[in-house]
């Protein structure tokens, strides 16, 4: 069964502008599916259709077969929301938080009280349960809105953007356990503009640009389509001048550095064999940017120039 | 997921709310319990004890003991409306009525949770104010399920019209506005402090176009045997008004009107 399809999705604003212009996206059960897209493409509007904060103008979107028009609460049961802005009531005590929402979602007291326990303490909340979460640091409020969504024990888990403005130990910190969290079988779908984190965590990815799917493919898929990618590589020491390597397109950012771009035609080792011949260490290399990253900006520019072209 | 299981998330969910709001009351007493009992003592000292004497009896009855069945009212009145107005557009403008809408709650059913906790107030205002009253007077209770219909229905509307006031409200000036230039006059010549019988004709008769004229005479007649109105046609507005005002309001929430895009 697939945890998420969306079919011919329109959302229009009252002010004219079209957000969604035709969505079409399947995520199966168990995934953890990657939904980026620059700012403004209609990655929130969609998500925020799909937990019904946004009204649709057009289209289906059902979640475990549950259809959101005919029958909403039944689909809402199955999803947890981590939304892009803090959405809790700053004034309420952390663990007051997390209970009342298990009451939202119809789960006994309880039960409610041993499970925010329980994520409170995955989480590394626990000890501040009794705080105001306006006292939280940012960080720890990210946190709070996982164990939040986390606390009826949702199917669907959708994160819009959850590490932003996150340090690398706590983002690191939360990706194991969201890794944890689909491994034990919660679909996810996680929007994020850390590429890193979407090629490091996600399995499928679909990229949205001016209210439209423009790839949607596993991501495997995604980084074999990546017909180029950039390398920078660092030299032993200084050269006079730039080293010749025919059918390259390379420079050199300072006289250690060569950057050099390497089609899938190409391999690194005729640039290796070339360097050695002209008495050149390399001492370390890296991708310039993130494979993802590389692709995503290469779509979304290549779009923008069309676009541009056509008008 | 069974209709069953749907039943008992609404239960639960529609407890949560309840106890949700009944906590906020509690939490911020200060705010919500304390400034009705100053203000019904002051009210109860100045017009029942020192101008009141004065004014002598009303109704049939006492000044002071006149005046108390209203002074509750009022609370009632303006603490209904004002706790749901706070509370739903502080839930909005903190986000976090993100958390009912995500939920697998019914529109209706948010209403009512909502409703609940401004009827709550209510009458944990209105029995504050009632023992503030037997420090200066009397309350008899001549008829106790005229009091407690017309407080419940009368806490029913109110809440319900706090309600319709946050959905619109787009800052805080729009959740003030309301209860200062509407409600408050209307609540001043609605009969609290006394018979429209006294009015001239004209003011007599513009006083039956002010619905809270009704609700504040039924309550009366359940204290003291005595009111301006009948009964069953003030049960009959009451009964209207908050059928019209649930309708609307869940019509208002299942459009998305001022909570979704």
């Amino acid at each position: 069964m697939k945890a998420l399809s969306i079919r011919g999705l329109t959302k229009t604003y009252r002010n004219g502008v079209a957000a969604l212009r035709g969505i079409d996206l399947d995520v199966g059960e168990g995934d953890f599916f990657a939904l980026l897209g620059p700012n403004g493409a209609g990655k929130t509007t969609t998500i925020g259709i799909i937990v019904s904060l946004v009204t649709k103008s057009g289209g289906q979107v059902s979640v475990f077969g549950h259809d959101i028009d005919g029958a909403l609460d039944h689909a809402k049961s199955c999803i947890g929301l981590v939304p892009q802005e803090i959405n809790f009531n700053q004034f309420e005590k952390v663990f007051t938080i997390i209970v009342n929402q298990a009451g939202f979602y119809g789960i006994p007291r309880k039960l409610a009280l041993e499970r925010s326990e329980r994520y409170l303490r995955q989480l590394q909340l626990w000890d501040k349960r009794d705080q105001i979460a306006r006292s939280l640091s940012g960080g720890m409020k990210r946190r709070l809105m996982i164990a939040r969504a986390l606390v009826h024990e949702p199917r669907l888990l959708i994160l819009d953007e959850p590490t932003a403005g996150v340090d690398i130990e706590i983002r690191r910190s939360m990706w194991t356990f969201l890794r944890q969290i689909n491994e034990q079988g919660t679909t996810i779908i996680l929007t994020t503009h850390y590429l890193e984190e979407a090629e490091s965590l996600c399995r499928s990815i679909a990229i949205i640009d001016g209210g439209r799917i423009i790839l949607n493919d596993s991501m495997a898929g995604v980084i074999r389509k990546l017909n180029q990618e950039t390398f920078v590589l660092n030299f032993r020491g200084a050269t006079a001048s730039p080293p010749v390597l025919p059918g390259f397109v390379s420079r050199m950012t300072d006289d250690h550095t060569l950057e050099v771009e390497v089609t899938k035609e190409q391999t690194l080792n005729d640039i290796f064999a070339r360097l050695s011949q002209q008495g050149i260490e390399v001492v370390s290399m890296r991708n310039k940017v993130n494979r993802l990253e590389e692709l995503f900006m290469r779509l979304v520019e290549s779009r923008g120039a069309a676009g541009a072209k056509a008008g | 997921m069974a209709t069953e299981s749907l039943g008992r998330i609404r239960r639960i969910g529609l407890e949560t709310i309840i106890r949700r709001e009944y906590g906020r009351i509690i939490r911020i007493w200060g705010q919500t319990l304390v400034p009705p009992a100053v203000t019904a003592a002051l009210y109860f000292l100045i017009f029942g004890s020192l101008i009141g004497r004065r004014i002598g009896p009303m109704g049939g009855v006492d000044y002071m003991q006149y005046i108390a069945p209203g002074l509750i009212m009022m609370s009632v009145i303006s603490n209904s409306y004002g706790n749901v107005v706070s509370s739903f557009f502080g839930a909005k403008f903190g986000k976090h009525i993100e958390e009912l809408l995500v939920a697998p709650l019914p529109n209706w059913l948010i209403v009512v949770g909502y409703v609940s906790g401004g009827v709550m107030r209510g009458l944990l205002v209105g029995a504050v104010v009632t023992v503030v009253a037997l420090f200066f007077t009397r309350v008899p209770v001549e008829h106790p399920l005229l009091v407690a219909g017309s407080v419940l229905l009368t806490s029913i509307v109110f809440s319900l019209g706090g309600l319709f006031n946050a959905i619109f409200a787009k800052n805080f000036d729009q959740i003030s506005w309301f209860p200062t230039f509407v409600l408050t006059p209307l609540i001043y010549l609605g009969g609290v402090f006394y018979s429209v019988a006294l009015l001239p004709d004209w003011a007599e008769r513009l006083s039956y176009l002010n619905p809270i004229l009704y609700m504040v005479n039924a309550f009366r007649h359940g204290f003291l045997g005595t009111s301006d109105v009948d009964l069953g046609f003030a049960f009959l507005i009451m009964g209207a008004f908050a059928t019209a005002m649930f309708t609307v309001v869940v019509m208002l929430m299942n459009r998305g009107t001022g909570i979704r895009e």
